[in-house]
């Protein structure tokens, strides 16, 4: 047994971690307690199997490209940062890219993750047309929306509950170059964030860094990110029409002390920050998609800085309707707290297409937390607000939250479990996360 | 007709032999995987046209079949400009101690026939006045270690087959590199205890042999820190050595 954890290190769990060669050998590795796992980005216990964990990454083939629709052929252990790297500089990336680009095709499938576009273009699966699946009880299954269409919508999203992804069919887009025309706007607090944010619905993408140790009439102030794929004419001239992504150059070489990240030290870099990020505010400028798309991937282990004791991410949704005064309550809640993360993130979100997919017409705010003290009854108690509102917590980035906070958040379960039910009669995919909310006891 | 430059990698099912392919592919290179299953390795050559837009194709070689290495060369539809061994075999030292089967297949996969094949096109190269030879040895060839000596032995004598074939060559126009990786995270690795530090992931590997044969390096320690580390090794006295437990 090895010890395992998500990208959140904690929890920290025993776990037979396998590393199969072959389809073959995958359908092999499947006994009573397995999941797959791409590239250990689930935050929580999400990609950790009861038993048996499965490793991925060494199923990172493209089978087939299409350059004149953008069609790929790809198998599961792909990362984004592979397929932006190969098919970047020949003028195509992923409809849908998360914070990081190192997360494999099959763990974007299984979150049905969404990124600064969702808004308008949705989610990670919408650009999938099927999926090879091995299931838990053995077979493998071509399914998409049109054949076998329940274990596809159950499957994306679905946290790998239904089987192991083996492959994928997707479409990437085609864009002129790697540069992103970025337009960053201030709001002086969160009325100003949300309202700019509702502003942005037309722009391909947009989120908000939000200060949350900001308080009083300074509650909710953010810096807006919008942005747009920019065309060859808007390069200045020499700059190349793909920019490299770098390997992280920085990395942060020992867990730092918890002592590190306390109030005094998060509000002077929120303060830093917001003033640098003001100072932009207004004027449109080009900037590489990697920085846009991925501003913690430049900093390789960043999850150290949290220190040894891990941390705890808390993303939510609030529907539209009491967004406004839902997210001012639990943003006052947090800044009081005072040990939240240095930047928040706060976006607009729209339908998700998974069973089980997180997104719903609304606001999604996620925050940070080192894990000590009271944390966990902190969070439980933030979820009681979600809950009432509505809302529902994000699974990929859990560790903690309650069943009754799950299934009050996921409406589609019990269709989700019924479908998962029929592809695996025996019930042999279990991970930690789905013993923690919802396999039967 | 195409003008790209063209490699073949023997052994190519490996893992540093996919990071190899990568690597050379992504730099423009058309790419010929060999192996003994040449279907096993398609979906590695779909893999290389679709990500590179260049020509992939694959051969059946097998490494122990010295017999057929003429045939093998003859049949290619085109000399390569670059030829890389990656084959080896690691075996289980234990085993080949008593084993004389396991040790032999231990020295033939990682003497007998990287250096018989590669001298053969090395042959083919001069004739042509160009071309770079890769032999992929080991550290473990520098010093014999209780631990390893039979697969080190076999390295070294590859090592030493690449260092006089590149003095031979080297007037014809012909360059041999020897690569020396070092610790490497692959399947052949897989549970062992490796040194962080002076492990590597097989694409620093690829990326290393694309460099030195375009920088026509001759002896590539894969990561720097081996150099030194088998410095001293290799100078500790003999007396001193044996009584070391690695």
């Amino acid at each position: 047994m090895t010890l395992v954890s998500g990208w959140g290190r904690f929890p920290v769990v025993d776990s037979e971690v396998l590393r199969p060669r072959s389809f073959g050998a995958v359908g092999e590795a499947v006994v009573a307690g397995s999941v797959a796992r791409g590239n250990g980005r689930a935050y929580g216990d999400a990609a950790i199997g009861v038993a048996r964990t499965i490793g991925m990454t060494g199923f990172d083939r493209i089978r087939s490209f299409d350059p004149a629709t953008g069609c790929i052929r790809l198998e599961a252990g792909v990362l984004l940062s592979d397929l932006i790297d190969s098919f970047g500089p020949r003028g195509f990336l992923p409809f849908v890219v998360p914070g990081t680009r190192f997360v494999s095709v099959g763990g974007a499938i299984a979150a049905d993750v969404h990124g600064k576009n969702h808004h308008g273009e949705g989610g990670f699966g919408r650009y999938v047309d099927s999926i090879l699946l091995r299931t838990g009880q053995g077979e493998t299954l071509e399914i998409s929306r049109e054949q076998n269409s329940d274990a596809f919508f159950a499957t994306v999203g679905g946290m790998g509950l239904t089987g192991v992804v083996l492959e994928a069919t997707m479409r990437l887009r085609h864009v002129e170059t790697g540069w992103i025309r970025e337009h960053v706007i201030s709001a002086s607090d969160l009325d100003a964030a949300m309202r700019a944010l509702e502003a942005g619905d037309s722009a391909t993408y947009s989120v908000a860094w939000i200060d949350c140790v900001a308080r009083g009439n300074d509650l909710g102030r953010s810096l807006i990110y919008l942005g747009e794929h920019a065309r060859a004419d808007e390069l200045a001239d020499g700059a190349d029409r793909f920019p490299l992504g770098k390997t992280p150059g920085l990395a942060v070489p020992v867990d730092l002390p918890s002592m590190t990240l306390n109030r005094l030290s998060i509000r002077a870099f929120n303060e830093l920050y917001y003033r640098m990020g003001a100072r932009r505010a207004g004027r449109d400028h080009v900037v590489s998609l990697y920085p846009y798309f991925f501003p913690l991937d430049g900093i390789a282990d960043w999850n150290r800085i949290y220190g040894r004791r891990g941390f705890l991410q808390h993303q939510c949704v609030i529907p539209q309707a009491d967004a406004r005064a839902v997210l001012a309550d639990i943003l006052d809640r947090v800044s009081r707290r005072g040990d939240a993360s240095f930047l928040a993130v706060l976006k607009k979100l729209g339908h998700g297409d998974g069973l089980l997919s997180f997104p719903l017409p609304g606001y999604t705010l996620a925050l940070d937390f080192p894990v000590r003290g009271d944390i966990l009854n902190f969070l439980d108690e933030i979820d009681r607000i979600v809950v009432a509102a509505g809302g529902r917590i994000y699974l990929a980035k859990d560790a903690r939250q309650s069943r009754a906070t799950f299934e009050a958040g996921y409406g589609a379960l019990s269709r989700f479990n019924a479908i998962r039910k029929s592809l695996d009669p025996a019930g042999n995919i279990r991970s930690k996360l789905s013993q923690r909310l919802f396999d039967e006891v | 007709m195409t003008s790209r430059m063209s490699v073949l990698v023997l052994g190519g099912s490996s893992d540093i032999g996919r990071a190899a392919a990568r690597a050379f592919a992504e730099a423009g290179y058309d790419v010929g995987l060999a192996g003994r299953d040449a279907a096993a390795l398609e979906p590695d050559a779909a893999d290389l046209r679709a990500r590179y837009g260049i020509e992939a194709n694959t051969w059946t070689f097998d490494v122990l079949d010295t017999a057929s290495f003429e045939g093998f060369v003859a049949g290619l539809p085109a000399l390569p400009d670059v030829v890389i061994s990656i084959v080896g075999l690691l075996g289980v030292q234990q085993n080949a101690e008593s084993d004389l089967a396991h040790a032999t297949t231990i020295m033939r996969s990682n003497y007998e026939g990287p250096s018989l094949i590669l001298g053969l096109f090395a042959e083919r190269f001069l004739a042509r006045g160009s071309g770079t030879v890769v032999g992929v040895s080991s550290v473990a060839g520098d010093r014999g270690r209780a631990s390893n000596y039979v697969y080190g032995s076999a390295k070294a004598g590859f090592s030493a087959f690449l260092s006089g074939l590149r003095a031979r060559v080297s007037r014809g126009g012909v360059h041999v590199v020897t690569v020396k990786p070092g610790f490497v995270r692959t399947r052949m690795t897989e549970g062992m205890k490796l040194i962080g530090p002076l492990t590597v992931d097989a694409p620093v590997v690829g990326d290393a042999i694309l460099n030195a044969v375009e920088k026509k390096v001759d002896v590539v320690y894969v990561s720097g820190k081996w150099r030194l580390v088998m410095l001293i090794i290799k100078t500790l006295p003999e007396a001193v050595f044996k009584k070391l437990k690695f």
